[in-house]
């Protein structure tokens, strides 16, 4: 099999799946030339993300990474959910192929997008670096 | 219910191939090259098997040579002709935009050695014209190699056409029919064919045999040194079983092309008018001019790995092009020739059938494929701008 248990399961059943009304924050992702985009909502309060849902165009693993991020900062404090890396989204997924592993680099992107149009909202400062878009994927930054 | 419906990728093998295997996996063993009378049985068995591939495709036994498969067919010809070509000064050769890696990779290495390559475009329906082919063609030619049916869109080509057109201008033509060969009535002196490419497992027979024909008179080189087995051309102890398993088919196939055609365009057009009432679906390819067993879609707001996934997880076996698919960042180059942009091609569906397909699976296909585009446009944050029309690209 391509993918891991883990993979298959949030592909197949998704976390956190839709949109959100109101939402705090917002972050969109990716283009669809590549084939994959992914849309993350969160709601913050008092500095914790009480809950965050998304929407991915993609492959399978464009799906369960999104999902298996959502899970990994929901309930967090938000200074916790900008620290995401993609390399916590594999892990938590008992791997991922290498030709996928742009995906989770994506899912922690979108995160970070979420968080930045909350600050950006709020006026709340924040160091540019650490909401950086992470290394170049050559598909979607080239 | 399980649907295998990825005939064009690989099929199942057929009870007659299987049974016309098995002697030669224990009394028939001999090596066609020995002299004793156990090798010559089976060298025996290597001609009769030679004369019904021959008598399928209205050619002479020894036309044909046996092969591992359609590639290394393709790789032979292509660059047996290009070599032959080089020879008189001809270093130009006309092929397709469509064509299968086989074929493409062969003349990208070509290119690489100072060969000049036209790839034809095949437009929106993914047909070839014939007038293309005509004005392509330069002093210096030395090949035109443009395939029967393509693998993805299952468009046939005027292949009979630019067969006449090659050999009024006496260049070598060769064809790449590993799609069309066991499906469609081929006969390579009606089609003027110099050289044609199948294969054993696009029609029932086993993997890891195919055939190239190769016209009498038209010199071909070899590529593996070794032995004189098929005549020179092609060295290595024959693959006895593989090849009896391929002429059974073959035949089988051939005796019963007009039943097998009528039941599978019969399934294949039910699916084309089911599919295309799903909302922003295209169907690739020409309709007319298609195989019988062929059927692709681009659904847009989607992309093709996650739907095959889930088809796959309700008990459908189908086939992609979009680039998670392919294991690059682009889509098909099939479904780019055709002008699709990337967006839709990511959304693409192909199912391929063969005469072991029924109506009630067509039923299941029919009642999955919509459930499961309509889910994943559901989860897309594409889907609903495109559905708006706000973004481009909706067909």
């Amino acid at each position: 099999m391509l993918y891991s248990e883990k993979v298959m399961d949030h592909f197949q059943n998704p976390r956190n799946l839709g949109k959100m009304e109101n939402a705090d924050g917002i972050g969109e992702v990716g283009n669809a030339k590549c084939g994959d985009i992914m849309k993350m909502y969160i709601k913050v309060e008092d500095g914790i993300i009480t809950d965050v849902k998304f929407n991915t165009f993609g492959c399978g693993s464009a799906i369960a990474t999104s999902s298996m991020a959502t899970e990994l900062v929901k309930g967090k404090p938000i200074t916790e959910a900008v620290k995401l890396t993609n390399q916590a989204v594999v892990e938590a997924l008992d791997g991922l192929p290498t030709q996928k592993i742009h995906c989770s680099v994506l899912a922690e992107e979108a995160i970070k997008a979420a968080v930045k149009d909350y600050y950006d909202r709020n006026g709340i400062c924040y160091d540019e670096k650490d909401l950086a878009p992470a290394p170049e994927c050559p598909c979607c930054h080239g | 219910m399980y649907v295998y419906a990825d005939n064009a990728a690989t099929t199942a093998m057929s009870k007659t191939a299987i049974r016309a295997m098995e002697p030669y996996y224990d009394t028939l063993y001999g090596n066609p090259s020995s002299l004793h009378s156990v090798g010559q049985r089976a060298a025996e068995a290597l001609e009769a098997a030679r004369a019904k591939v021959a008598s399928c495709l209205g050619a002479k036994p020894e036309e044909i040579y046996f092969t591992s498969g359609g590639s290394e067919a393709d790789n032979q010809a292509i660059r047996s002709a290009a070599l032959v070509g080089a020879r008189k000064g001809k270093r130009h050769i006309i092929s397709t935009a469509f064509e299968h890696h086989a074929v493409l990779h062969t003349l990208k290495k070509l290119e690489r050695e100072g060969f000049e390559v036209t790839l034809l475009g095949v437009g929106s329906q993914g047909l070839v014209k014939v007038e293309d082919v005509a004005a392509a063609i330069r002093e210096d030619t030395a090949l035109v190699t443009i395939m029967y049916a393509n693998n993805e869109v299952g468009t046939i080509q005027p292949i009979a056409e630019i067969g006449a057109l090659c050999r009024e201008k006496g260049i070598p033509f060769h064809t790449d029919a590993v799609q069309a060969v066991g499906h469609l009535a081929i006969d390579v002196e009606r089609d003027q064919i110099d050289m044609l490419s199948l294969s054993a497992h696009k029609f029932h027979g086993p993997k890891g045999v195919g055939a190239l024909y190769c016209r009498k008179g038209l010199p071909l080189l070899p590529f593996i040194e070794g032995g004189a087995q098929e005549r020179n051309r092609r060295a290595g102890t024959e693959n006895l079983a593989g090849i009896a398993g391929l002429a059974a088919a073959l035949e089988e196939a051939n005796v019963n092309l007009e039943r097998n055609a009528a039941h599978i365009t019969a399934l294949r057009d039910k699916l084309i008018d089911g599919l295309s009432q799903i909302p922003h679906a295209r169907l690739n390819g020409d309709r007319e001019h298609r195989l019988p067993g062929n059927v692709s879609f681009c659904f847009e707001g989607i992309e093709g790995e996650s739907l095959l996934l889930l088809l796959d997880a309700k008990g459908v076996a189908a086939s992609s092009g979009s680039a998670c698919t392919s294991g690059s960042l682009d889509p098909s180059h099939v479904l780019l020739a055709l002008g699709l942009p990337h967006e839709v091609a990511h959304g693409s569906l192909r199912l391929s059938l063969s005469e072991y397909n029924t109506m009630e699976e067509m039923d299941h296909i029919l009642k999955v494929v919509p459930e499961v585009v309509s889910y994943l446009r559901d989860i897309s944050p594409v889907w609903e701008d495109l559905e708006k029309g706000v973004k481009t690209h909706v067909i």
